[in-house]
């Protein structure tokens, strides 16, 4: 293994970064673009040089800092789960960077480089086979977040990303203080060797709990969701694209990650929880998203409500439902990101995002409605589209533990299709009655080049999943041997009946 | 004798004579006194290289050269260095600097070295004064001032009361165990099971006497007034070399000398601890000047350091080392910050309202605190965060769960007001740029700080982990 390319890929959006900073507006836009284009192309390399079949951690790196104790080393290394969360990342990135060309105009250097930043710390995560190493790059995107928030953001801004913050600092450093605790107890602060071990019941009832205030504020579920529709409003597109995109994916690569292999009889013993929380936010979320005017918050809550079907299928403790989480995040990260992009192209034209001030846009803009159709319906679930595949999975997985809780989320899918419909209804369709929304012109080259993109994988991941879950099969097959000893009973179980014998009996009758 | 075990000491004391009557001479041999201190102290620092570091008790047990000791001193002398150069660049511009200014910072850095490696109450005591008499002056360096007086005044009646407080407590311990020898009174813990109440009563105030030194809470009330009221230059060097020797020196104290009553004075650090991260961090809030709220930002970081502290282990020891050396250079770089805070007629000014929009008139400035102010607030990926997660690693290692729990989320309500500054700096509206300020050294160790707490921090863990894990070998 010659080639560093974990820390390459972690390296190019870091150093273009620092670039950026010394540059004007409009080659930052190129340096920021082009990085985010180098990493696409590593991921793409990535995908395919990756062995489905091969060992668990590829491409895998090792530098020590200092010996022993929590002193982290420079360990890198991914597998088919952490592939794909790379892919989706190195994929919305340049969309991210295409989407601020305009709408930007103020501080883009700045902007450009908080946005490689970022960039390189969520890699980090995703590359991370360190536990400190991880919690670095894991606590270090709250910093460009943050400034991406206050400096780019609404009128709210500030509040927004101080509630951004702290929430999630505070969620994270119960974390800590559990991460602290496992390496001092395992004695190695290597995730792979972590995940390997046998934490005793009582202490993983805590840690469980501490990795869960971490990971649950990331998802985020319901009740500590409420950072993210104030964030993803005041936030600008680009921001909400990576924010819904991105960064709500490490909740859930958490979970799977680090609650279900460290802590599998914790899991099993919190999966109430997990499902009355989970089971509430797909409820009560999406009524909440029925009744909003503004379109980002409608979104956001639809983001929570979608999220709760990944935490549905990871506790799931199924195939079905494991697998159905990853690709519940991967279409949900495309999707929300899009839509997201949607309304970004609308309000770069009307500058408000309030629903009542558009309408009949289907008139006017042919090939916004269109994709903006699409979209729509990936929201929904509808078969052939990327979310279907997911959330279908999620849902078996699911209903094989508990069929109250599946019909619970079955719920969610019935209320997501009034309110995107709804939302949709109200926006493209009916009479153009506001003329400052009939004068928008419809899409432009560089708006469909972000569009674009995400339409086809969205297609792609719908009508051809095993591209998307071959990487993962592997994996996902060892976190279910790992967790198999906790695995609950399901309430679905099909028992083999007792048929008379029928037969017999009718030829005495005669 | 072994002389050659506190060359350090003697560079520092002859030069400080000497340059005192150089002093004499003047007003115009402040470059001359300047240079030359800053000479000693870097001459110091490679004396401290060369010094036998087993060289053991001297002087009939009153001070040891050791690891530790090695340790603190090197972190006292670099920021005297940094504050005698800060305090150049400074003080030029007004009348007031005078030839006298390094050389007390000598005199105080003497007193340091003595701190941290004394074994005996007695030089605990004299080490303590010589840096204290030499901070009250300092304090009160601006005499046209009425702040800077008022402060140097604050300053010395508290100083002294809490020096009374802590003579009392070195008093009783000596008249309980009949020595003052640090030795002495560690077996003097050891020979009963519970200490008498007399021991028990030194043990306090002499612990008293030292967080007034270490400014924890409750003894800190004096820090934001005397931090506002002295000169920038001169807070800086406060907030940094002689609170890294206080909190050396309780170290020791609490290590060597009360090391058999752990379970006594444990309980009055962690109340310490606890009381100071919270109060630091709460307290801030309202504060509307920069030096007030970073006076704050040392009390609380001054609580994290205890909980390495609290903790009585050598893991905790070592800690508090790293602890020490990190929070200098990120306090040192803070204050060179402020000291670059003067409107475009050169006056200074402190107040936060004054840093708005920072990050648009001067950037590298802007990214210069915010790089700080992370710190800090330990979040990471700033190497800030590494000697928090040290003191807590060793605050876990010693079964103090609850307090690391505490302690923790006190970091995040302390998070709040770092993030303040930045907010102001980067999400405000710009409001009267600074002045332009030519200083290529200061800028140099701006960046030199800044490079320490970025990320590039890491590769210190490595040599800097090992240095702090000997020097904390030599207590236990």
């Amino acid at each position: 293994m010659g080639l560093p390319i974990l820390t390459i890929l972690i390296a190019v959006p870091l150093i273009a970064g620092a670039l950026c900073l010394f540059v004007n507006a409009s080659s930052a836009r190129w340096i920021a673009l082009i990085a985010t284009l180098i990493d696409l192309a590593i991921g793409i390399y990535l995908w395919t040089a990756f062995d489905p079949s091969g060992a668990q951690w590829q491409f895998t790196e090792l530098v020590k800092f200092g010996a022993g104790g929590i002193t982290p080393s420079w360990a890198l290394g991914i597998d088919g789960i952490a592939l794909m969360l790379i892919i989706l990342s190195v994929f919305l990135m340049p969309i991210c960077i295409g989407a601020s060309w305009v709408a930007i105009e103020k501080r883009v250097p700045e902007y450009m480089a908080a946005f490689l930043l970022m960039e390189a710390l969520m890699l980090g995560v995703f590359c991370a086979q360190d536990l400190m190493l991880f919690y670095i790059f894991f606590e270090g995107g709250l910093i460009p977040m943050f400034l991406i928030i206050g400096i780019w953001g609404g009128a709210e801004r500030i509040k927004a990303s101080y509630k951004f913050f702290l929430y999630t600092f505070f969620g994270s450093v119960l974390m800590l203080i559990a991460m602290i605790y496992m390496v001092s107890t395992a004695g190695t602060t290597s995730i792979p060797k972590l995940m390997a071990y046998d934490f005793p019941f009582d202490a993983q009832k805590w840690l469980w709990l501490a990795f869960f205030a971490s990971f649950a504020v990331k998802m985020p579920m319901w009740p500590v969701h409420t950072w993210l529709p104030d964030a993803h409003v005041q936030a600008p597109t680009a921001g909400s694209v990576i924010l819904a995109g991105v960064l709500l994916k490490m909740g859930g690569y958490g979970f799977i990650r680090f609650s279900l292999p460290m802590f599998p009889e914790a899991s099993e013993y919190y999966i109430p929880l997990v499902f009355i929380l989970s089971g509430v936010a797909v409820v009560y979320t999406s009524l909440v998203a029925l009744a909003q005017r503004d379109m980002k918050k409608l979104i956001a809550y639809s983001s929570v409500a979608h999220m709760a079907f990944v935490t549905f299928g990871l506790f799931a403790f199924n195939r079905q439902g494991l697998e159905g989480a990853m690709m519940v995040m991967l279409g949900h990260g495309l999707v929300s990101g899009a839509l997201f992009l949607c309304v970004g192209v609308i309000y770069d034209r009307l500058h408000t995002r309030e629903i009542a001030r558009y309408g009949g846009l289907s008139d006017n803009m042919p090939a916004y409605a269109l994709l903006f159709m699409v979209f729509t319906m990936a929201s929904v679930g509808l078969p052939g589209t990327s979310n279907f595949v997911g959330e279908f999975l999620a849902l078996v997985g699911t209903y094989k533990v508990s069929s109250w809780a599946a019909i619970v989320a079955t719920t969610g899918i019935i209320l997501g299709a009034a309110y995107m419909l709804y939302l949709y209804w109200r926006i493209c369709y009916g009479k153009l009655v506001h003329a400052d929304a009939a004068a928008m012109p419809d899409l432009s080259a560089r708006e469909w080049w972000l569009l674009g993109p995400i339409a086809a994988s969205v297609f792609w991941m719908g009508i051809y999943p095993e591209s998307f879950l071959k990487p993962m099969r592997a994996d996902i097959g060892r976190l279910l041997e790992r967790v198999e000893r906790a695995t609950p009973p399901g309430d679905a179980l099909l028992t083999a009946g007792k048929p008379a014998a029928a037969t017999a009996h009718e030829g005495a009758a005669h | 004798m072994n002389l050659a075990a506190i060359l350090p000491e003697l560079i520092l004391t002859v030069s400080a004579i000497v340059l005192m009557m150089v002093a004499a001479l003047g007003r115009r041999m402040t470059p001359v006194t300047t240079w030359a201190s800053v000479a000693a102290l870097i001459a110091a620092c490679f004396a401290l290289l060369g010094q036998p570091q087993s060289a053991g008790a001297l002087f009939g047990g009153l001070i040891v050269a050791d690891g530790f000791g090695a340790f603190g001193k090197l972190i006292c002398f670099v920021s005297a260095a940094v504050a005698i150069v800060a305090a150049h660049g400074w003080f030029e511009r007004g009348s007031e600097h005078g030839a006298e200014y390094p050389v007390l910072i000598l005199f105080a850095s003497v007193g340091m070295a003595v701190m941290v490696s004394s074994t005996s109450l007695m030089t605990l005591y004299v080490g303590l004064e010589l840096s204290s008499l030499a901070s009250y002056v300092l304090a009160s360096y601006r005499r046209t001032d009425e702040r800077s007086a008022e402060a140097g005044l604050k300053y010395f009646v508290l100083g002294a009361l809490a020096s009374g407080i802590l003579l009392y407590g070195i008093s009783l311990l000596y008249g309980f165990t009949g020595t003052t020898g640090f030795a002495g009174v560690a077996a003097a813990f050891a020979r009963d099971a519970t200490p008498s109440i007399g021991l028990l009563f030194g043990l306090v105030f002499t612990l008293a006497g030292l967080a007034f030194k270490i400014s924890a809470v409750p003894f800190h009330m004096w820090t934001p007034d005397v931090y506002e009221g002295a000169p920038t230059p001169v807070t800086a060097f406060f907030a940094s070399a002689p609170k890294a020797a206080a909190v050396l020196l309780s170290t020791r104290v609490c290590l060597e000398a009360m090391a058999p009553a752990t379970d006594a004075w444990r309980q009055i650090v962690i109340f310490a601890a606890l009381a100071s991260i919270f109060l630091g961090a709460i307290a801030a809030y309202g504060q509307t000047n920069i030096k007030r709220l970073l006076a704050y930002s040392s009390i609380n970081n001054v609580g994290f350091a205890l909980i390495g502290l609290a903790a009585g282990t050598a893991t905790g020891a070592s800690a508090i080392l790293f602890y020490m050396a990190i929070y200098v250079v990120m306090t040192l770089g803070a204050f060179l910050c402020v000291l670059r805070m003067r409107t475009a007629d050169g006056q200074p000014v402190e107040t936060l309202a004054s840093l708005s929009g920072l990050s648009q008139t001067r950037p590298a400035l802007a990214w210069a605190i915010a790089f700080f102010m992370f710190s800090l607030a330990g979040i990471p990926p700033f190497f800030g965060f590494w000697p928090k997660l040290l003191v807590f690693w060793a605050a876990v290692g010693a079964g103090y769960y609850p307090l690391a729990v505490v302690g923790i989320l006190g970091a995040v309500i302390g998070a709040y007001y770092y993030l303040k500054i930045v907010k102001i700096m980067f999400f405000d509206a710009p409001a009267e740029p600074y002045g332009k300020v030519r200083a290529p050294l200061e800028t140099a160790l701006i960046f030199l700080s800044a490079l320490v707490i970025s990320p590039v921090g890491y590769f210190l863990i490595g040599p800097l982990g090992r240095l702090a894990d000997n020097a904390a070998g030599s207590l236990f």
